[in-house]
């Protein structure tokens, strides 16, 4: 997989890297080189931190998708790039129930999405049970968001806490367009991948194309049958998404409304079975994937113990394997869907964190891997942030 | 009336007791609340439900019911069930 140089040289900007994970969030301060590390945590020790995302249009405002095992979720914020911190006085929360009807409470938020450069403030989060919530002041107060908490049609797509992944069903992969923050895409896990382009407020269905598991006779039309993993938007053509799924990897032309199977040129022995894909930021041919065993029981572990990360730069069309640097057996960990990003540098740095609770990067597009840390508590969510 | 706090919810009142008041138990979490924001929303969902590892018991009792009376001098005791790896 070629590296190009896409951008003209100038001196880059230092990245850190926001480390969520089971037992708490960590960030990794690097030098300009993105070859050392400076260890900045754990905050929130023992708190389950589902996600930790930059607000990239002040630089500095963090949030922190949080709960413990044992009480009830909330999120976190800081002003001072993660000096201190305080908690949002209103958390993601569904609407009460009308009285003699079952509601649901959020068990956590799951995922953060900061709306683009032309609302800020604003921020989106989607949370297990699925809902999607909206911020307007930089995450201090959440409401329920669009139709889609209590449509009766989206409730059923949703299923039951048993019919999604083990650690609950999940709304994720919010979507604004840059250049149209009324159109929105998100992803449920189960449930589908959906679009807006009326701000929230009515919905189309965006599963054309993508397959469901074989042998049970589900209907492709419906979408509860459907388990996005992952999905991105590439930043330079808002047209084009990428997405990992239960069921392969595909890409997405607007205004096309089909998807198509791109992981199917995937090496059949590795399959094209993930959960995180991450896009180039400045390439939109260019993307890459975590593949994991789905086979048999699902051990959601590198195929073979032997974990890689595969690369695209034709959309695609073809795939290269790129594990320099990582173990060459018995390495039985996988990647979560949020825990594997890129920087904007050029060449551009990659990023992924293992259920293990190593920390990984590569300064050259995946061609050579250094294990920056280890020993840290499974690993949920990956961001690369300049602060 | 003093309310006994569980270690996890000390990072809102810094201490393993507090002081609070209300009729009802609802009242008394209100009260909480209001000293120490967000510590009732660690406790009680949206659905006015408590939450499956609190307990909360009154004078001894475990009560389940946000609408249990209060009166002067009880005792209050948050639990928070410590299960899990």
């Amino acid at each position: 997989m070629p590296i190009r140089s896409r951008t003209p040289n100038r001196k880059s900007p230092r990245v850190t890297v926001l480390v969520a994970t089971r037992k708490g969030a960590w960030l990794f301060h690097g030098d300009a080189a993105r070859k050392t590390w400076k260890t900045d945590g754990p905050h929130f020790l023992g708190h389950v931190v589902s996600h930790l995302v930059l607000d990239p249009r002040d630089g500095r405002t963090l949030l922190a998708a949080a709960k413990t095992g044992h009480l009830g979720p909330t999120v976190f914020r800081s002003t001072d790039r993660g000096k201190t911190w305080k908690e949002a006085t209103q958390p993601p929360a569904f609407a009460k129930a009308a009285e003699g009807t079952q509601g649901r409470s959020v068990d956590h938020t799951f995922w953060l999405t900061p709306a683009p450069a032309s609302e800020p403030g604003v921020w989106y989060a989607g949370t297990s049970p699925q809902g999607l919530f909206r911020s307007a002041d930089g995450g201090v107060s959440w409401a329920p968001f669009s139709v889609i908490n209590d449509d009766p049609r989206f409730r059923e797509w949703m299923g039951t806490v048993q019919d999604g992944t083990p650690d609950g069903p999940k709304l994720h992969s919010v979507i604004v367009d840059p250049r149209d923050t009324a159109h929105l895409y998100i992803a449920m896990s189960g449930g589908g991948v959906h679009e807006s382009t009326d701000g929230g407020r009515s919905w189309n269905t965006l599963i054309k194309g993508l397959d469901v598991v074989e042998g049970f006779g589900f209907d492709p039309l419906q979408p509860t049958f459907h388990d996005p993993h992952c999905i991105r938007m590439c930043p330079t053509n808002p047209d084009r998404l990428y997405q990992q799924n239960h069921c392969g990897i595909y890409r997405i032309d607007r205004p096309s409304d089909t998807w198509v199977r791109i992981g199917s040129s995937m090496p059949k022995k590795t399959g094209d079975i993930g959960f995180p894909l991450v896009v180039h930021p400045r390439d939109d041919n260019t993307a890459w994937v975590f593949p994991m065993d789905g086979t048999s029981v699902w051990p959601r572990t590198s195929p073979g113990g032997k974990p890689a990360v595969y690369g695209t730069c034709n959309g695609g069309r073809t795939w290269q394997r790129l594990d320099g640097g990582l173990p060459k057996s018995q390495a039985w960990w996988t990647v979560k869907r949020q825990a594997m990003t890129a920087d904007a540098h050029d060449p551009v740095g990659l990023y992924f964190g293992t259920t293990s609770g190593e920390l990984w990067m590569s300064r050259n597009e995946g061609r050579k891997w250094q294990c920056i840390a280890r020993h840290l508590p499974e690993i949920y969510a990956v961001d690369a942030a300049v602060l | 009336m003093k309310v006994q706090i569980p270690s996890a919810l000390r990072s809102y009142t810094e201490r393993g007791s507090a002081e609070a008041q209300g009729a009802t138990l609802a009242e008394l979490l209100a009260d909480l609340d209001r000293q120490y924001p967000g510590i009732r929303f660690r406790m009680i969902d949206e659905q006015e439900r408590v939450r499956r590892h609190i307990r909360i018991f009154i004078n001894g009792q475990q009560v389940h019911e946000l609408a249990c009376a209060l009166s002067n001098g009880d005792d209050v005791v948050i639990v928070q069930a410590l299960s899990g790896g």
